[in-house]
């Protein structure tokens, strides 16, 4: 198996700690090679390219250009890229650079004052398409050790990771996260608000209208009886998990559903330790999830 | 190499046209026609207004008179337009028709260059090589070929209906072919039509009746063309017609044999129906289809699968007629004429997931409902959901694949009309509140306008503006078990959430999947949305680029049946003047053979796009079909020999061109080729 290179952002290296445990120990227990990428810099996220597009643009498009240097044994470079804010500007970087010459022309000039030039070559990887298409869910299943039967999960794309640039995926209606729960021996809940609003940093800023559009998704995947949320974005799982109090709070509500990374209930159903996992890190435990009957624990334990 | 030697002393006449203001504005026409003057060969050098007018004519011919003039080049527009009328001016004239040339000196010169300086040389330029060019011009001859009276009409829906009846009426004989088991097309799925809401069966089925018994016309139901050979007034047609394992002459259609299928009820998706109810294995499509003959589907008869059946509808025909032995068989007609009315497909609205077609069982696509409604359809004419519930509200999604950067760009143009239409009658079977979501009515026909009106006075409600999509989703208790469309309302400005109990989707049309393999098998061509592409927009709609194929109906481009007929009817007419022509001229564009420098090599005969490269056996040497060559020139290029050359086309003719475009001092070639000048 070829070996993918890594960059976490500033998330995975904090909020999203359990997002990076978790992802590095399922890849390890898949054989399969990760490798961080050497003195990578921050993404610009969206709040570098609403100021300054060229240069948000640059800042992007160094790890791209260290990504091929790192690599280094003439394969093209497969940059994982876990989080959905750090994806979407990657390869909207990736975009901009082939398609407007102008932009590129300004890049290379930035790039070149640190003596780096942009090949294009390379490739920008969500983990979900890598384990999805790369290592194939029928492989995934084979590797279950604890099946998730009954389990009932409500899959959470959030906005970024399929639009508008990746191709993996229907734009409208992503299924990746589905098959694999269904390949995990769990049932993915029929939701549709997968890739609705999360609000995004609004928690943080406008916190009534943030909080409003997160109690729309948490109140629907109750209503339609999912006892979990996974995700595939740091700050999806953020507001999703971390409002629930507040939620309870301002609006009459009784929600308590743990939101889990994807990789997280993959650990969980491949049957590596808590600990390896982040589990300790969620603020709404998923434990009487996991060890119940239900949840499948002791279907093959 | 063909011979050039004495073709005599040169006297060229140069006519400039201004064409109003499209040339003389951007060319300095006079600059232009002093500039040739001076060349070799030119004995007359004129600009005048239109020189496609009838006095526009008549100084050629008076020029060839009085300055016994031999060869003319007029620059002007495209040869597309008006190369015709001066070849016949000049044949008037008294001259060979093709010791003429045009140059393009609009298209390629006035209407595409903003620099009049830069445009006038660059008209200089290809005058110049037109001028150099006519020295090589031969005397060609016309040829003409008899044209078969007998015609070939592709798919039975309604335009191929009415094409077929009207060269039938005229006395032509036809020759209908249609894939499906009956006629009719989609025109026989609908309920009732707009903007009369006369019922569809009800106009077309005596046409389908018309067809059957008609003695001028042969009609061949489930049956492809496979294989088209031949040119224009002689095309050789195959036609592969699939087993119905029933005798066409023998069946009545009295249905006797599907009462008495082993299987009590209907089983598999029924097509017509459009899956909204259930066929046994042996079906007739719908009570009037024509022929009204039964059809065994071996896919899913038990006996064609396991052979054990206990063919029940065998037992059951008193007349025989069922034969489950029987084979494909294929036909060869010859026919003069083609028309293709092969239709459309309509957009899959799996396609657009988010109106949740395919997930949610209420939502329907037009067709679909065109046969929930009929009074023949598969609930009798009750609109009864998937779920089993009566809808008390109705949301019509409109252009869905239609108008569309993600998927179609075109109107389909009847997606409007339909909507209307199906408001209409949705209110009228159920009562229910109808919502129209649109971009814009577009309602450009005879009566149309007022259905609307109609349909508004009717208190259908109408919303502006794109749907974002249709959700289960509930957002508040009256939301509850109804399916929600999220609309932007342009009028109001705001988001708008309908709750509805059944969704339609108005599908556009879309070219059917066999487009482009038709396309090839008939040598036509494409517009880029994958439609057959007429030779002319707005002046050749139902030509095509090759002689004697027509087409007419949806297969074309987006038509209601008006349009439809319209379009076959003038198809039906096209032909026929063709046929009552009687022949064809044929451009002497053609290329030859050089018998004594063609080595036999062959390497001609696969490369040429109309098979009109044979072998002589004997000889062993290559011959051309002059009738099937198009001119195209490709076996001249390839020819390792240099035995081929082509009609107007040959080397000399070509390199003077060159020479002429480059400015090249032409006088060593005419001494070699022995010609004068002056």
């Amino acid at each position: 198996m070829k070996k993918y290179l890594y960059y976490p952002g500033c998330s995975l290296h904090s909020t999203g700690k359990a997002y990076e445990e978790s992802m590095l120990s399922v890849f390890r227990y898949l054989n399969v090679e990760v490798e961080e990428l050497k003195d990578w810099n921050c993404c610009g996220a969206t709040s570098y390219a609403s100021i300054d597009e060229v240069q948000a643009f640059s800042l992007a498009a160094r790890n791209l250009v260290i990504a091929e240097n790192q690599n280094g044994n003439g394969e093209l470079p497969e940059l994982l890229t876990p989080c959905n804010a750090c994806y979407l500007v990657l390869t909207k970087t990736q975009k901009y650079m082939s398609t407007y010459p102008h932009v590129k022309e300004k890049v290379d000039q930035a790039l070149s004052a640190a003596s780096l030039h942009y090949e294009g070559k390379t490739k920008v990887r969500h983990p979900l398409d890598v384990i999805a298409n790369d290592i194939g869910l029928k492989t995934v299943s084979d590797m279950v050790k604890k099946n998730l039967q009954g389990l009932r999960v409500a899959c959470y794309y959030g906005c970024q990771i399929v639009r508008p640039f990746a191709d993996f995926d229907d734009q409208h209606n992503p299924m990746t996260m589905d098959h694999l729960v269904s390949a995990l021996g769990g049932e993915a809940v029929d939701w549709p608000l997968k890739t609705r609003c999360c609000s995004g940093s609004l928690t943080g800023t406008i916190p009534e209208a943030g909080l409003r559009l997160n109690r729309r998704l948490l109140v629907e995947a109750v209503k339609r009886k999912a006892e979990m949320i996974i995700t595939c974005c740091p700050l999806c799982q953020f507001n999703l998990e971390c409002f629930q109090d507040k939620i309870n709070a301002n609006y009459g509500e009784n929600i308590h559903i743990p939101v889990m990374y994807f990789t997280q209930l993959m650990g969980v159903a491949f049957g590596l330790p808590e600990g390896d996992l982040g589990i300790q890190r969620l603020f709404v435990k998923p434990s009487w999830h996991l060890s119940s009957q239900k949840g499948g624990v002791k279907v093959h334990a | 190499m063909p011979n050039h030697q004495n073709n005599g002393n040169m006297r060229i006449g140069y006519y400039v046209c201004h064409c109003g203001h499209n040339i003389a504005n951007q060319v300095d026409v006079e600059a232009l026609a002093a500039y040739i003057s001076k060349l070799p060969g030119v004995a007359v050098s004129r600009s005048y207004k239109y020189m496609c007018s009838d006095p526009g004519q008549e100084l050629i011919q008076q020029d060839i008179k009085d300055h016994g003039l031999n060869r003319i080049v007029v620059a002007s527009c495209s040869p597309l337009l008006h190369e015709q009328t001066f070849r016949k001016a000049v044949e008037k004239g008294g001259l060979n028709p093709y010791f003429f040339q045009m140059v393009n000196i609009r298209e390629n010169v006035s209407w595409v260059h903003e620099d009049r300086k830069e445009a006038t040389q660059k008209a200089m330029d290809l005058s110049r090589a037109a001028v150099h060019r006519v020295f090589f011009h031969k005397e060609l001859e016309k040829k003409y070929v008899k044209i078969n009276p007998d015609a070939l009409v592709v798919g039975g829906g309604i335009a191929g209906i009415h094409a077929a009846l009207t060269l039938a009426n005229s006395g032509k004989k036809v020759y209908l072919v249609e894939k499906e088991p009956t006629i009719g097309g989609h025109m026989a799925q609908f309920d009732k039509t707009f903007p009369t809401l006369d019922c569809a069966a009800c106009i077309l089925t005596p046409k389908m009746s018309a067809v059957k018994s008609h003695p001028n016309i042969t009609l061949w139901t489930y049956s492809e063309v496979t294989n088209v050979s031949g040119y224009v007034g002689n095309y050789i047609v195959q036609v592969k017609r699939k087993p119905r394992y029933i005798d066409e002459k023998l069946c009545v259609g009295c249905l006797a044999c599907i009462d008495e299928c082993v299987y009590k009820e209907g089983k598999y998706a029924d097509e017509f129906n459009m899956g909204l109810s259930k066929r046994k294995p042996i079906y007739m499509s719908f009570p009037q289809a024509t022929p009204k003959v039964v059809v065994i589907d071996p896919e899913t008869c038990i006996q064609f699968k396991s052979g054990k059946c206990k063919q029940t509808c065998i037992e059951s025909c008193d007349r025989g007629a069922i034969d489950l032995s029987q084979k494909e068989t294929n036909e060869e007609v010859n026919v003069g004429t083609i028309i293709l009315s092969t239709g459309y497909r309509t957009f899959d609205a799996h396609r657009v997931p988010f109106y949740g077609y395919g997930k949610y069982p209420n939502v329907y696509t037009s067709l679909e409902v065109e046969r929930l409604i009929n009074a023949s359809g598969p609930t009798g004419g009750e609109l009864i959901l998937r779920d089993g519930s009566h809808p008390k509200t109705v949301g019509i999604i409109h252009c869905v694949g239609s108008r569309d950067r993600n998927t179609n760009r075109w109107c389909s143009r009847t997606c409007c009309m339909y909507s209307l239409k199906l408001a209409h009658l949705l209110k009228e079977h159920s009562g229910a509140e109808v919502y129209n979501f649109y971009i814009d009515i577009r309602a450009a026909g005879k009566a149309y306008e007022e259905f609307y009106d109609k349909v508004l006075e009717e208190n259908v409600h109408f919303i502006r503006g794109r749907v974002a999509e249709v959700i289960d989703w509930a957002a508040n208790p009256a939301e509850e078990g109804k399916l929600i469309i999220r609309a932007e309302d342009t009028m109001i400005g705001t988001v708008r959430r309908i709750p509805v109990d059944m969704v339609v989707l108005a599908v556009g049309m879309e070219p059917r999947e066999d487009a482009q393999a038709v396309r090839k098998m008939f040598n036509i061509s494409c517009s880029t949305e994958g439609f057959f592409l007429e030779r002319h927009p707005k002046l050749a709609p139902v030509d095509t680029f090759t002689d004697g194929v027509f087409i007419a109906g949806a297969c074309q481009g987006p038509k209601d049946i008006p349009d439809s007929v319209a379009q076959a009817g003038a198809a039906a007419a096209q032909a026929m003047m063709l046929v009552d022509t009687g022949e064809v001229e044929l451009e002497p564009n053609t290329a030859f053979i050089t018998e004594e420098h063609c080595s036999g090599c062959k390497s001609c005969i696969p490369l040429c796009p109309f098979h009109a490269i044979l072998f002589n056996d004997t000889s062993k040497k290559a011959y051309i079909n002059e009738a099937l060559c198009k001119g195209c020139g490709t076996c001249v290029a390839a020819c390792p020999s240099g035995s081929i050359q082509q009609n107007m086309f040959d080397d000399a003719e070509i390199l003077a061109e060159i020479n002429g475009l480059l400015a090249i001092d032409n006088s060593e070639f005419y001494e070699k080729e022995a010609i004068h000048v002056g």
